[in-house]
């Protein structure tokens, strides 16, 4: 009885086959990281997704739509464990997410091999701008050296005359460090690279900043770390004394809990929560009013995201099937991104602005504002050696 | 040379925390024989204490005292609600138990402070750097830190040493079998030795948490640090733990602060800041497994059991 049963409902589920093929579900894998300290920005992540996907009607390119959600725990074998589940056994039509520069460059081979559309939506490894782009491999974020080669710009405008440069040991760190020296003309007075992820006191290194007497350090430490890395440059009392510049180490998330002691410490992004246009200031309201928090410049890359994979789905008709057509579509980028201008280059990377930020104090909120352009339309230095086919 | 003695004051500054985990670590391994993976975690509780406590009462020193004593509580009801029936067990046992307290008291805390982490700022006059030499400036709180380490170090010293309760835990070390056959109440010595050891593990957690920031997880990290601390200075010596962390602590320090420029002058710039980090943070592994090798039961053994 049971077999006849089981046959029944194979047959069942064979004749409404076709029908499911037309209200056909778009398959999304996302990979962040969901656990431990950096929860946070996966949770950023995954919250301007889901807003994303509310303020496209719950469906993308008109389709409906599947997303999983998968985390890497911040390590390279996990997360290509995992972006080989999504495109093996869920046969994913497309790959989102990466904040991490050296888990991306581990997955990268799978990705590119399978032909899947990704869109990385943090992860600035220079390496995928260059050497290793790929047709079908975009961008929503900048690569990692952009933010701080505009920094350099405005720490000569500054008179900066020698740097103590601090960042941890991995990819993304050594990317930060490399890309202030593409600009910055002053000397460099030490450079540290810490142990990651697990390295966070910081004292040796800041007591090599303090001997070296430079004009000012420059650190990165992305997600919890930055929190750590700032409280103790100011425990250590250098705050009036060295003046601290930094990418992605101060953001909305670290924000709350730096409070005064992130005051006076500039930065760089491409997007700040004040941006003037329209998408941002729909994106930013209704991600306060839904979640309570601030978003982050890595969910506003989560947003643009989900709004590229829809405005080339529409463009395509909801057809994933044909890599080239949808490629194409991915590549006219038409849609509103929340940073204003957008569009990519011939690597995948976008061009862009980049902004320089501060922190404010309105009552007893602590947020970041927009100070002032420092580059417009930036394109990466590694372009030149992305060989992409046509 | 200044600059040497800043980085020996911070390698002595890592190596009192150390010393403040190692320390109860090594009593509750030396007396109940017991493997605790979970002391990573009462230094966690005690860190979210302290941050809730200090922000309820605006006061970093009455939150501090609170959460030390409410650590002790949570250690003392621990022990006897979970730690007590795996005396006498195997080893195996130990870890995989405790290995699971980590995971649950990583969700409790998930549960109740949710998941973002919090923060224990210090009160302003503390972000300075105090002259201790002349040319030397060194971080106050760091120095704080040293100073209330080796207050607890000499407290500790003269509870174990000086007082009967300390004739008693001793005496447990030595010969568990014996103590208990002279009438003692060694259930409660255990209840009292484990809530030592976490309001020790919490102290080191809440003096740590206006550096490190609280979070979940923080205490898995350095306790790897802290059973390489007890192995070097022989399970269940106090005195083995107060030195080998310090040895710990400066090796760390040192090693960070000058390996990567001795490796630069040998190898490629590049290779060399690669190598340097990796280098310096196995020196202390190193150290653990020539001990080993040599004096297998450390460097200052608790007396024969």
């Amino acid at each position: 009885m049971k077999r006849y049963l089981l046959a029944a409902c194979a047959v069942a589920a064979l004749a409404t086959t076709p029908a499911l093929a037309q209200q056909k579900t778009v398959k999304i894998g996302f990979i962040s990281s969901f656990s431990g300290p950096v929860a946070a920005i996966g949770n950023d992540m995954r919250n301007s997704f889901e807003l994303a996907l509310d303020h496209l009607g719950r469906k993308i390119g008109g389709l409906p739509v599947e997303v999983i959600y998968e985390d890497d725990q911040v390590k390279p074998e996990v997360g290509l464990q995992k972006t080989q589940k999504l495109i093996e056994s869920d046969k994913v039509d497309f790959m989102v997410g990466y904040i991490w520069s050296n888990v991306l460059l581990a997955s990268l081979k799978q990705l590119v091999d399978s032909k899947t559309v990704t869109v990385v939506a943090n992860a600035g490894a220079s390496q995928l701008a260059g050497e290793l782009c790929s047709p079908y491999v975009f961008s929503t974020s900048w690569n990692n050296d952009q933010l701080p080669r505009a920094l350099g710009t405005y720490m000569n405008q500054k008179g900066v005359k020698s740097v103590f440069q601090i960042g941890p040991n991995y990819a993304a760190g050594k990317d930060n460090l490399d890309g202030l020296m593409l600009s910055f003309k002053g000397q460099v007075a030490g450079r540290e690279m810490t142990r990651w992820p697990d390295q966070l006191d910081f004292s040796a290194e800041l007591s090599k900043a303090r001997a070296a007497k430079p004009d000012a350090i420059f650190a990165f430490y992305p997600g919890g770390a930055g929190v750590q890395f700032v409280t103790q440059y100011a425990q250590s009392g250098l705050k009036g004394q060295i003046p601290l510049y930094q990418t992605f180490t101060i953001d909305e998330l670290s924000l709350p809990r730096l409070k005064d002691l992130a005051i006076g410490v500039p930065g760089v992004s491409h997007w700040v929560n004040d941006l003037p246009n329209e998408a941002n200031k729909k994106y930013v309201a209704d991600y306060k009013a839904k979640f309570k928090l601030s978003p982050s410049f890595y969910g506003s890359q989560t947003y643009d995201a989900a709004m590229l994979i829809d405005a080339a789905l529409k463009e395509t008709k909801g057809d994933t099937a044909n890599k080239d057509s949808l490629r194409k579509a991915m590549e006219k980028a038409d849609f509103k991104s929340v940073r204003g201008d957008f569009k990519f280059g011939p690597n995948h990377i976008p061009i862009q602005a980049f902004y320089l930020q501060d922190v404010v104090k309105e009552g007893d909120d602590y947020r970041l504002k927009t100070v002032a352009k420092i580059v417009d339309n930036d394109q990466d230095p590694h372009v030149g050696k992305c060989k992409m086919p046509n | 040379m200044l600059y040497l003695i800043e980085q020996c004051l911070n390698g002595i500054q890592l190596g009192m925390l150390l010393f403040l985990l190692a320390a109860g670590l090594t009593l509750i391994f030396g007396i109940m024989d017991l493997v605790n993976l979970a002391h990573g975690s009462l230094y966690m509780i005690g860190a979210y204490f302290a941050a809730t406590f200090a922000a309820a009462t605006s006061s970093f020193i009455t939150g501090a005292a609170l959460a030390v004593a409410a650590t002790l509580v949570v250690g003392m009801v621990l022990e006897v609600v979970a730690i007590r029936r795996l005396y006498g067990r195997d080893h195996l046992d130990h870890v995989l138990a405790t290995f699971g307290l980590i995971l649950f008291f990583n969700d409790l805390v998930r549960w109740i402070w949710g998941p973002a982490g919090m923060s224990l700022p210090l009160p302003m006059e503390m972000l300075t750097a105090v002259e201790v030499l002349p040319g030397v400036f060194y971080p106050a709180f760091r120095l704080v830190i040293i100073a209330a380490t080796l207050v607890v170090a000499v407290l500790l010293y003269i509870l174990v040493m000086r007082t009967r309760v300390g004739m008693l835990i001793r005496a447990g070390a030595s010969n568990r079998e014996m103590v208990g056959a002279l009438g003692i109440n060694i259930k409660l010595l255990y209840t009292l030795v484990f809530g030592l050891g976490a309001a020790l593990a919490g102290f080191a957690g809440l003096m740590q948490a206006p550096i490190l920031t609280v979070q979940i997880g923080m205490g898995e990290n350095i306790l790897l640090l802290a059973f390489v601390v007890i192995i070097i200075g022989g399970i269940g010596s106090i005195r083995g733990a107060f030195v080998a962390a310090i040895i710990v602590g400066v090796m760390d320090t040192i090693g960070r602060a000058f390996l990567p420029d001795l490796v630069r002058t040998f190898v490629s710039a590049g290779a060399g800041s690669s190598a340097g980090p990796a280098l310096s943070s196995m020196m202390v592994y190193m150290l653990m497994a020539i001990v080993l090798v040599f004096r297998p039961e450390g460097l200052f053994p608790a007396t024969s059991k």
